[in-house]
């Protein structure tokens, strides 16, 4: 980035120096050496994708969750009892296939869920895109690393350890 | 207290407003003080309010990504690495978290409350260690530059394993308590991989998000994380971070971070002395 910006500038002021060749020369070179070098995926704005991404992700889900409430305050919630007793959520909000088999018949809660699973997945999304810029940076260890991030989080989602 | 659930719905969501709020202009972190709230004061029961709260977590810090991106201090590759360890930490935790006992749950909250307020009435020095850092930080490529007004400023990292070893612990308290760990994340890579401390603030957030979905999946799968109650405290906290770092980017607050502290202290006691007590 500021190798980039300094062959710019030097380019800039080029017209100063256009009677001294062999002050032109070199700031040519290294402008036109640097520039097409400077890859498109740089890791800045790789993460400036990936973050406008997130902000979408939780203003998405933010929507979904907010659809899903005014239904549900509308028939009047739930008895807060409820929370005082811990019985664990039902059955069918417990997972990803039971939330969008609920979805269908449309409940509010089941709708609510649906959001929370996309709050939940959004990071999960950033660590997959995360490996897709590590390898564009042609980085494979880190491609390695992210993916073991990555695996860790889908047992949490999908593993086995649930009795 | 006996309110209605329309009624329950909005006091816990204009509850959460205030907490991500002033979570985030002190920059404790806002989910902090919701389980205590939610447990103490309105008698949720503690798993409900820890699913919720984490929940709130990742929403606050997915959504703060994009802002610190641009400030171009997180460190991806630190911040990538560790979180092996974090989110280790956080499904051991999050495990964790069912066999132990609530009365411990509340007690070992209480302790890291008690933590953070200590914390948070620290000064913050920012030194800066360019001496030559651990050979693992090379190896993986970790050391790197931030940018100042007089250009890049590079530093080298040190002490991998310590630094790992600390995001550990991070992610089993993050998993069994439902928190960011955000103290503790800074601690891990102010303190022991002397990263500068703007490069640790901004790395953590990028990790929070990661841990917390870590632990979130256990939770939502053992029905921690109910609709009703995460619905008002992620929108809540939600909108109330997004109102605190609108409300004033970067300025010093240590009167609130001071008026903050003792809350967050108060509730420590509370939440020890519930724990003890047996009671709720």
């Amino acid at each position: 980035m500021q190798i980039a910006k300094k062959g710019f500038e030097a380019a800039e002021s080029e017209p100063q120096t256009a009677e001294l060749p062999f002050a032109k020369a070199p700031a040519g070179a290294e402008a036109s050496a640097d520039v097409p070098k400077a890859p498109f995926w740089t890791e800045k704005r790789i993460e400036l994708v990936v973050g406008r991404l997130l902000q979408i992700g939780v203003l998405l889900a933010a929507a979904v969750v907010i659809g899903g409430a005014v239904p549900y305050l509308m028939r009047g919630g739930e008895p807060e009892s409820h929370y005082h007793i811990f019985t664990g959520e039902r059955e069918d909000l417990r997972s990803v296939p039971g939330v969008l088999h609920d979805l269908g018949a449309l409940r509010p809660r089941a709708v609510i869920q649906l959001g929370l699973l996309l709050l939940i997945l959004t990071p999960i999304a950033r660590v997959a895109f995360s490996a897709i810029a590590f390898g564009l940076q042609k980085d494979y260890m880190y491609v390695v690393i992210t993916l073991i991030v990555f695996g860790i989080l889908m047992y949490s989602l999908m593993g086995h350890y649930v009795s | 207290m006996h309110l209605s659930p329309v009624e329950f719905t909005f006091a816990v969501l204009i509850t959460s407003i205030t907490a991500g709020f002033l979570g985030s202009l002190t920059g404790l972190g806002g989910g902090i003080v919701i389980t205590p709230i939610l447990t103490l004061v309105f008698g949720v029961k503690i798993e409900y309010a820890i699913g919720a709260t984490l929940v709130s977590v990742i929403a606050t810090s997915s959504g703060a990504a994009a802002a610190y991106v641009r400030e171009g201090f997180s460190n991806i590759r630190v911040g990538m690495f560790l979180e092996i360890a974090t989110t280790t930490g956080a499904v051991a935790g999050a495990i964790l978290a069912e066999k132990l006992p609530a009365s411990a749950i509340f007690i070992i909250f209480g302790l890291v409350l008690l933590q953070s307020a200590y914390i948070s009435g620290r000064p913050r020095p920012d030194r800066l260690d360019s001496s030559p850092g651990d050979p693992w930080a090379n190896r993986l490529k970790m050391n790197s530059s931030f940018p100042t007004v007089d250009g890049p400023c590079s530093y080298s990292v040190h002490h991998v394993g310590m630094g790992f070893g600390v995001m550990y612990i991070a992610g089993v308290l993050s998993g069994l308590l439902g928190i960011g760990s955000g103290a503790l994340k800074v601690i891990g890579m102010d303190q022991a991989m002397r990263l500068p401390f703007k490069v640790s603030t901004t790395t953590s957030n990028f990790m929070i998000g990661v841990t917390a979905a870590a632990s979130a999946g256990i939770y939502l799968r053992r029905g921690y994380i109910h609709p009703g109650l995460s619905m008002p405290v992620m929108l809540g906290v939600l909108a109330g971070a997004t109102l605190g770092t609108r409300f004033l980017i970067g300025a010093k607050v240590p009167l609130l971070r001071v008026i903050f502290g003792i809350v967050v202290a108060v509730l420590a006691i509370e939440m020890i002395y519930h724990g003890i007590a047996g009671g709720i």
